[in-house]
């Protein structure tokens, strides 16, 4: 049984189709891995299944957790279990990353019919959640994101997916611009919440992560598409080729 | 892309939520101005011969002036005759207690959420209800006059206080002042009046809340607040009015003195009926608010959190007398639909080493026109005189504006004035990942724009902060599609 299942995706940014025909399929407790050159489309193919409105689908359909995932709100996608670590995490000034937090713990909570979760549990939630990922109290009473260095932006993406506990994790090159020490961190991260339940989508430019996290699968996104798909080992490929000797040939079958 | 901008617009397009009106009988005397009218009010209040005297020479005056026009808004005409210069509840029976008051007036702060009998029981706050023109309730007041704090409407000082009426009103804002402050001292109604006497720290927030009831009917307030040497007060100023569809015109004034090392922190909530989607009816809301730090050492501190009225034009400001004295402005003016505010602040600095700070937040949404006008002046003896502004502006949406105009006159060589403004978009960027997160677009603007908003919050004592903070979710509320 798949927890999603992404059939023929078309997708339009401002008119221009980036999303040629996607179609993946993930089962809880896999770990796949979309790699692909600048451009290709990876972060598209995030926000389309996030639910962000400026990326208009065309054609094809979206499965998630036995639900048409094209139909819910972007709210309700979170709430239902999807997370997208953002590739880019936004500045939110005045809100303090705990507040922000509060709030989307609770919101969560309340379309499952729970009770808000009063401040001491939510602080001892968090305070355990902290230590996994090893992140600084300091860092969660500033305004969210706001003046965070690139790696603080990173492992607060992978705080909050703790702090959700997600069904299926998008992680938009969340190891980009960490250093040794953090992206470990973020790997453990991911690997102490990723269980027979859950499934994570990893987007990252770089064999590095995937030593930690041991995908099941490997995807190569070129041009809108998915042109190859393999194990780990296709990672390790990529690395040491490049993607010319994948992308060549899909240019030249194209013409 | 449409669709979100729609969305967003929605978020923030909203009913007042607080448009009810309270059926009291009120004593009304007819429409217009003259001598004669102005003869009836003071009569009617059982003013002395003194008082009388100065409302008509400063009716003499406004009659000299002429309406100003340069403020950024606009609004039809106003027939200064055609408005009620007084309205006061008739009193059944002397009030001697809560109990006492009229049980529907009770139950319109109930709907508020400010019923008296829990502030009272429940904060320790002391609240001089303004309903209309005349004060009706008074609570705490022995508390607060065994420390020598004198608490009470100004029309009851008037009686009650005459010498320091005499000495203290029109001493920050002359009846000449201008057009809204001269029409104010001709016809002013009531208000609230503080005195904190030498050494006294105001143990508790002194708290008003002001309404607008009778169709029609100006609200003239004006307010006296005095804090000896040495002294501390904290005052709430809250209000919402009914929701009415003729304009209701609004000129208060609003005198601070601070003496020597004195402390005057006074934060308002304003929320006056601000017209419909379409920007039909709605308050006129023209304000002279001014303090000034008398003596050395001394501070005044104004704080806003302005959400309601169909036309602001209000600009707190503090004439830095005194040595090292300081002046503070922090303030957050919310406009949507139709609205247009056009509010600041005048910092003067007349005094040695005195400093000043402005934090101004506008938030812009609907159709509405936000502008913050400020004055930053150092006189020629202002040695060391040290201000800064901050000025930040916030859109949602694409059909509102956001103006600023900073005006800097510096005459004395050694005073630094430092001026920042920004202006920024709600970013559906912010918006997105708020709703990723499983936040629905309502809170995520809500959210958004109280993080905007908090320097300025922050300085709102706690309860107020919180009834703040609500206030402006609730202005942003709306159905979303
Ligand atoms: N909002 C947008 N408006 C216009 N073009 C867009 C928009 N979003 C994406 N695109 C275009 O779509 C294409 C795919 O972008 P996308 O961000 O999905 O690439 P990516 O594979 O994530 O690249 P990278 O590895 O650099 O992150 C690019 O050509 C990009 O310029
Ligand atoms: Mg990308």
């Amino acid at each position: 049984m798949y927890m999603l299942s992404i059939k023929n995706i078309h997708a339009n940014v401002e008119g221009k189709e980036i999303l040629k025909g996607i179609n993946l399929e993930i089962k809880p407790g896999e770990v796949h891995a979309i790699m692909g050159p600048n451009g290709s489309g990876k972060s598209t193919l995030a926000s389309v299944l996030a639910g962000r409105e400026e990326y208009e689908v065309t054609e094809g359909e979206v499965s998630f957790l036995n639900k048409n995932l094209l139909e819910l709100s972007p709210e309700d996608r979170a709430r239902e279990g999807l997370f997208l670590a953002f590739q880019y995490p936004v500045e939110i000034p005045g809100v303090s990353t705990t507040n922000f937090i509060k709030a989307a713990v609770n919101e969560k909570r309340k379309y499952h019919g729970l009770e808000p979760l009063d401040s001491v549990s939510f602080l001892k939630i968090m305070k355990e959640k902290m230590a996994l990922v090893e992140i600084d109290q300091s860092l969660l009473s500033r305004s969210i994101n706001e003046g965070f260095s690139g790696g603080e932006k990173k492992r607060n993406e992978i705080f909050q997916m703790a702090m959700l506990e997600p069904k299926l994790a998008i992680l938009d090159e969340t190891d980009s611009g960490l250093d040794i020490d953090a992206l470990r961190i973020v790997a453990n991260g991911i690997n102490k919440l990723h269980n027979p339940e859950r499934a994570v989508l990893v987007i990252t430019h770089y064999q590095r992560l995937l030593e930690y996290i041991q995908p099941d699968f490997v995807h190569v996104l070129y041009n809108g598409r998915i042109v190859k798909s393999g194990t780990k080992e296709l990672a390790l490929e990529l690395e040491e080729k490049g993607y010319d000797f994948i992308t060549d040939e899909v240019d030249l079958t194209a013409e | 892309m449409k669709d979100k901008q729609d969305s967003l617009e929605q978020a923030v397009l909203n009913d007042y939520k607080y448009g009810f009106v309270t059926d009291i009988d009120t004593d009304v005397i007819p429409k217009g101005l003259n001598e004669d009218v102005i003869r009836l009010i003071s009569h009617k209040k059982n003013e002395p011969e003194w008082m009388l005297e100065w409302r008509l020479k400063a009716y003499a005056y406004w009659l000299t002036l002429e309406e100003p026009t340069w403020a950024n808004i606009k609004y039809p005409v106003i027939d200064y005759q055609d408005i009620i210069y007084y309205a006061a509840p008739k009193p059944k029976k002397q009030l001697n207690s809560l109990d006492e008051v009229d049980p529907e007036l009770l139950s319109t702060f109930e709907k508020l959420g400010i019923s008296l009998v829990e502030q009272k029981r429940l904060t320790g706050v002391a609240v001089d209800v303004v309903m209309d023109s005349v004060s009706i309730a008074t609570s705490f007041k022995e508390q607060l006059s065994e420390i020598g704090v004198i608490f009470c409407s100004i029309s009851e000082a008037i009686q009650q206080h005459p010498e320091l009426v005499k000495k203290y009103m029109g001493s920050v804002v002359p009846m000449t002042d201008n057009y809204f402050a001269a029409l104010n001292s001709a016809v002013f109604t009531d208000g609230s009046f503080c005195f904190i006497p030498k050494g006294v720290r105001c143990p508790m927030e002194l708290s008003t809340y002001f309404r607008i009831n009778t169709e029609n009917a100006g609200q003239f307030e004006r307010t006296l607040i005095v804090a000896e040497d040495e002294s501390y007060v904290s005052y709430l100023e809250g209000c919402t009015a009914p929701m009415r569809d003729e304009n209701q015109l609004h000129a208060a004034v609003v005198e601070l003195l601070a003496m020597e090392k004195a402390e005057i922190k006074y934060s308002t909530v304003q929320n006056w009926y601000p017209g419909d989607k379409e920007g039909k009816g709605g308050i006129y809301n023209f304000v002279t608010k001014r303090g000034i730090c008398k003596g050395d050492y001394s501070k005044i501190s104004w704080t806003q959190v302005e959400t309601g009225s169909a036309i602001t034009w209000k600009y707190p400001s503090v004439i830095l007398k005194g040595d090292h004295t300081i002046g503070e402005f922090y303030s957050v003016a919310f406009t949507n639909n139709h609205q247009q505010a056009d509010t600041g602040t005048k910092m003067i600095h007349l005094g040695k080493n005195t400093r000043s700070r402005i934090v101004a937040k506008g938030i812009s949404a609907g159709f509405s026109q936000n502008s913050y006008r400020g004055l930053v002046r150092a006189s020629k003896h202002a040695t060391n005189a040290r201000n800064y502004s901050q000025c930040d502006s916030l859109l949602l949406g694409d059909k509102c504006g956001a103006h600023t105009f900073p005006y800097i006159e510096v005459k004395n060589k050694t005073a630094i004035v430092e001026h920042e403004a920004t202006t920024s978009k709600i970013g559906e960027d912010q918006l997105f990942y708020c709703r990723q997160r499983g936040i629905d677009p309502e809170e995520a603007v809500a959210l958004i724009v109280n993080g905007f908003a908090k320097e300025v919050m922050n300085q709102l004592p706690m309860e107020f902060a919180i009834e703040a903070q609500k206030l402006l979710a609730i202005s942003m509320e709306g159905s979303v599609g």
